[in-house]
């Protein structure tokens, strides 16, 4: 990697980062509930419209850190406020910022208890999610990472269902336990660079069993995250519990995480590894994909079977990524953004189901569609985006993914396939269910509609299944030149020249 | 060959949306509802039947919709092959909205909005693919019929209709995801694109693609568009005969499963082609594989006793005679097996229409019930035994035509195999249609029906399959229009 040059100009990344926090502050002034919900909704609003600026001052023609600022922090450890975005990062923090306002839309009337501390809780998930993204120094990334595990444990332990103790403290343990895996891999590289800089690791002929370990640190520390089988079953638990924001900031951001970590750091720092690891991977990915869809096609629970349609889901994600090939991490790439827009929507559709019956159980919205029409037109597109319908956003993420794949193995794509059809098996049947029913349905004559309120909350995700279905161009575009870049850095002469120096 | 970019296209495929949308708003009049259906239809058919001349001149009419990425775009072409579906199916949905309205009120059909709102998405799955111009579009369009059609399977949400839904979804999802999709995606790795190619002979696949692969993906396309009927995943279609009979008609008889052996027929011979088919001798096999079909599904269909079963099983038997066709690799084949999917789709909607009818005037189901019905019933029975001709092959109605070029093509092919299928077929059509017919026509009417005297169903239903059995022998007559567009196919 060229040196990182701060690019100058305003810090327009500090301020997306850290409004957030400082809107954080005003709430914990501010009186009465709703007022509370009003600011913090328009808050959010204008950090989502705030964010779209980044498409003006963002090349995509280029795949360097762009918006760069770099400031010493503590010199003695050569420490440094270092902020960055490409082209991969800068989809993530649209999508979190566009999440954001949904969030709080959907839990208008499904939080009523400690609303202010709520909504902190959001506002400093969003101030920890967007510097995540950014974090271009290995120990400002580290405490963000960490500083968005407080906030979440908090979310899903406070204003969590039943079993909302236990759902948190899993959660927190096999994060914290990856995030010690991701501290000891990021002083083994300080120690062996000198530097916490992240493009300075980048590239460097670090010796293969350095990089094997390495690798393995990063590799469970985001495999946890994403989550990948067998590292899974916090994922589930948490989603459950978790209120209806709660399970859309986890679906839709915090797994992007560990995929967003494997592009990052698995690919660029460690491209010996990767390539080792690679087919190992690529075989977890597979067991993912089946593994989900088999266990979402059991379900009973709404929220269970989105949960584990997740892993399905990010399987397809580390499958494209770890083909290393152009259109696998193309495709990857789409698949998590895709995959925060639809898996999102389903959350605060289940979460909408929930406040109206007060269950999540799959038989009492059985034929539920029949009072709530325009519900069921908006779930049922989210359905079939979940089962990558062709026409609807992941069905081009999926399908650039399996073309990746088929590059590398076409016995592995193949072994793959079962795990498509069982995503539109289980999304079906649950279309099936609410729209439908059997013969035997309970009775939901009193249930209104979808309000306002709610249709705003799915409309934007809903435009941007077809819009990103349709016309993924620009989407692609975007990310182009830093996918290329990233592929570059893992199978390019970097990687071999590590080889042959050792 | 030209390629002119034409938005009628575009217009063409839209119609059906916007009659779907047109009929869902005016769901609360029923009279205004069934005039939007028919407008739509009409809109169809009228843009289809424009741009016949530019086709019959050799034009390719093109239009592109969405460009999703490299080699991968949403776009219609019209060409000769596509006429053939577009103009049978457009027009068949005409005389379908007539019949429907006169079926669903005769029954006094619940949720009709939902059933006329679904029909019109499901004639815009089909038309899309009829107009597809590659494989991406092609998938889509399949899906989206797919999809669509499944409210009309279990429209009537007792059990029965769900457990033929679910069985619909299942065959026709899974085939579709688990072997064309990897199929299709594996093409554009090979390829760069999904672009059909612009004749029959060269496909799209590499020169340097192996035996190994290319039979492989054939075999993936064969079996994934399962609403081809051909066995073992063709469960979905007698499955599906609890839908309301307009349905069973007019998708279950022309749009639906002609989606399925259209886009069977599309991918044969503009992915593959016919030299490549040739070099790797896929054509015979594929031949000799539905003949399966084609006798296994007669002889099921002589055991049925209820009528709509014995028309489904003979459907999926027929629709094999268009890939039976197609595979044989020979012109006069080809020629028979693409202008099958027209003639085909007026006679057996017209069965379809018949069953409907009976069942509506007298509500019944099984064939051994029928006998004297014909007497009561003579233009209902007439149409009856006129499309059974056509399915027995008899000149001088429209199977005839196909069924003659079949056999040319099975004979230029040197396949006395295929010769002997196709006549025993042909007895074994007629050994379950004839009974019909002569039962209707013959047998001694039951005391319950003395007791019980009741004339034809109501003329909304009388004159579609008056019509459509009529221009069964007019295409018999003058095949020369289908005929036509199918000979501009062969290179």
């Amino acid at each position: 990697m060229p040196p990182l040059t701060p690019t100058g100009g305003p810090p327009w990344l500090t301020l997306l980062i850290f409004a957030p926090l400082a809107a954080a502050l005003v709430a914990s002034m501010l009186r009465g509930e709703r007022a509370l919900r009003v600011w913090t909704l328009l808050f959010t609003l204008i950090e989502a419209v705030a964010s779209l600026g980044l498409l003006w001052v963002f090349d995509p023609g280029t795949a360097r850190f762009q918006l760069v600022e770099r400031w010493r922090w503590i010199p003695a450890l050569n420490l440094e406020y270092a902020l960055g975005v490409d082209g991969v990062s800068v989809l993530l923090i649209l999508l979190t910022t566009l999440v954001m306002p949904l969030c709080v839309l959907a839990s208008w009337t499904y939080i009523q208890t400690r609303v202010r501390e709520f909504l902190i809780c959001l506002l400093l998930m969003e101030t920890a999610m967007i510097g995540v993204f950014c974090a271009l120094d290995f120990v400002l990334f580290f405490v963000f990472w960490e500083a968005m595990l407080i906030p979440m444990a908090l979310l899903i332990g406070v204003w969590g269902g039943a079993r909302r103790v236990y759902a948190a403290l899993k959660f927190f343990i096999y994060t914290m336990a990856g995030s010690v895996l991701l501290l000891v891999a990021i002083i083994a590289l300080y120690l062996e660079t000198g530097s916490f800089n992240i493009p300075d690791m980048m590239g460097r002929p670090y010796s293969p069993t350095f990089q094997l370990w390495v690798f393995g640190a990063f590799f469970v520390s985001f495999a946890i995250k994403v989550p990948m089988f067998p590292f899974h079953t916090w994922l589930p638990a948490a989603h459950v519990e978790a209120p209806t924001a709660g399970s859309v900031i986890l679906a839709s951001i915090l797994l992007k995480m560990g995929t967003y970590g494997f592009l990052r750091f698995c690919l660029p720092i460690t491209p010996y590894a990767t390539k080792v690891f690679a087919p190992w991977i690529l075989g977890l990915s597979v067991v993912a994909i089946l593994y989900g869809g088999f266990t979402a096609l059991a379900q009973t629970d709404l929220k269970k079977l989105v949960a584990y349609s997740s892993v399905g889901h990010m399987g397809f994600a580390t499958l494209g990524i770890f083909s290393l090939t152009r259109a696998g991490l193309e495709g990857a790439t789409l698949v998590m953004i895709n995959h925060g827009v639809t898996t999102g929507a389903l959350f605060i559709s289940v979460g909408i189901i929930y406040e109206r019956l007060h269950s999540r159980d799959l038989g009492a919205s059985a034929g539920l569609g029949k009072q709530m029409p325009v519900f069921a037109a908006l779930l049922g597109l989210f359905c079939l985006s979940s089962l990558a319908f062709p026409g609807t956003n992941s069905f081009i993420g999926e399908f650039l993914v399996l073309a990746g794949g088929f590059q590398v193995s076409t016995g592995m794509v193949i072994c793959a396939v079962p795990g498509v059809v069982l995503a539109a098996a289980y999304m079906l049947r649950m279309l099936q269910r609410f729209a439908y029913g059997g013969t035997d349905n309970p009775d939901h004559s009193k249930i209104p509609d979808l309000g306002i309120r709610e249709i705003v909350a799915l409309a934007p995700l809903a435009c941007l299944v077809l819009w990103i279905g349709l016309h993924p161009q620009p989407v692609v575009h975007l990310m182009e030149s830093s996918v290329a870049n990233i592929l570059q850095q893992a199978t390019g002469p970097a990687g071999t020249v590590a080889l042959v120096s050792h | 060959m030209e390629s002119v970019p034409d938005i009628r296209l575009l217009l063409a495929v839209l119609a059906p949306l916007v009659g779907a949308g047109a009929v869902m708003a005016t769901g609360r009049r029923p009279n205004l509802r069934e005039g939007c259906s028919l407008a739509a239809a009409v809109t169809l058919f009228a843009l289809t039947a424009s741009l016949v001349p530019e086709v019959q001149a050799g034009k390719t009419l093109s239009w592109t919709v969405f460009r999703l990425l490299p080699g991968l775009t949403v776009s219609l072409r019209a060409d000769a092959m596509s006429m053939v579906f577009a103009l049978s199916a457009s027009f068949l949905w005409i005389v379908a909205v007539f019949y429907s309205a006169g079926y669903m009120r005769g029954l006094q059909e619940h949720a009709q909005t939902r059933f006329n709102t679904c029909f019109a998405l499901a004639l815009f799955g089909a038309i899309g693919c009829a107009f597809a111009d590659n494989l991406l579009t092609l998938y889509l369009f399949y899906e989206i019929v797919s999809v669509c059609t499944y409210p009309l399977v279990a429209h009537h949400q007792d059990a029965e209709g769900y457990e033929g839904g679910r069985k619909y979804m299942t065959y026709l999802t899974a085939t579709a995801k688990g072997l064309v999709l990897p199929a299709m995606v594996l093409i554009y790795v090979l390829t760069g694109t999904l672009d059909f190619a612009q004749d029959i002979r060269s496909g799209i696949l590499p020169a340097d693609c192996g035996r190994a692969v290319v039979t492989g993906l054939y075999i993936a396309c064969l079996l994934g568009f399962a609403k081809n009927g051909i066995m073992p995943f063709h469960h979905w279609l007698p499955g599906a005969m609890v839908a309301p009979t307009p349905v069973s008609a007019l998708l279950h008889a022309v749009a639906v499963v002609k989606v399925g052996v259209f886009s069977t027929v599309r991918v044969m011979l503009y992915v593959f082609g016919v030299d490549r088919m040739e070099a790797f001798n896929l054509g015979l096999p594929t031949a000799y594989f539905v003949s399966i079909t084609i006798l296994v599904a007669s002889v099921i269909a002589l055991t049925k006793d209820n009528l709509k079963a014995r028309l489904a099983y003979s459907t999926v038997s027929q629709l094999s005679y268009v890939i039976l066709g197609v595979a044989l690799l020979k012109p006069a084949g080809i020629l028979g097996g693409v202008v099958h999917i027209a003639n085909h789709a007026f006679s057996k909607i017209t069965l379809f229409f018949c069953a409907g009818a009976i069942y509506v005037a007298t509500h019944k189901k099984n064939i051994s019930e029928m006998s004297g019905l014909g007497r009561v019933m003579p233009f209902t029975f007439g149409a009856f035994a006129v499309a059974s001709l056509s399915m027995i092959g008899a000149p001088p109605v429209a199977g005839f035509v196909s069924k003659w070029y079949l056999l040319n093509g099975a004979w230029d092919a040197g396949s006395t195999g295929i010769l002997v299928v196709l006549l025993a077929s042909t007895l074994l059509n007629a050994a379950y249609f004839v009974p019909v017919v002569y039962r209707g026509f013959f047998g001694a009417a039951s005391p319950e029906d003395a007791a019980h005297p009741h004339g034809e169903a109501s003329a909304a239903m009388v004159i579609p399959l008056t019509l459509t059995a009529a221009i069964s022998v007019v295409i018999g007559f003058y095949p020369d229009l289908f005929v036509q567009f199918a000979k501009a196919i062969l290179p």
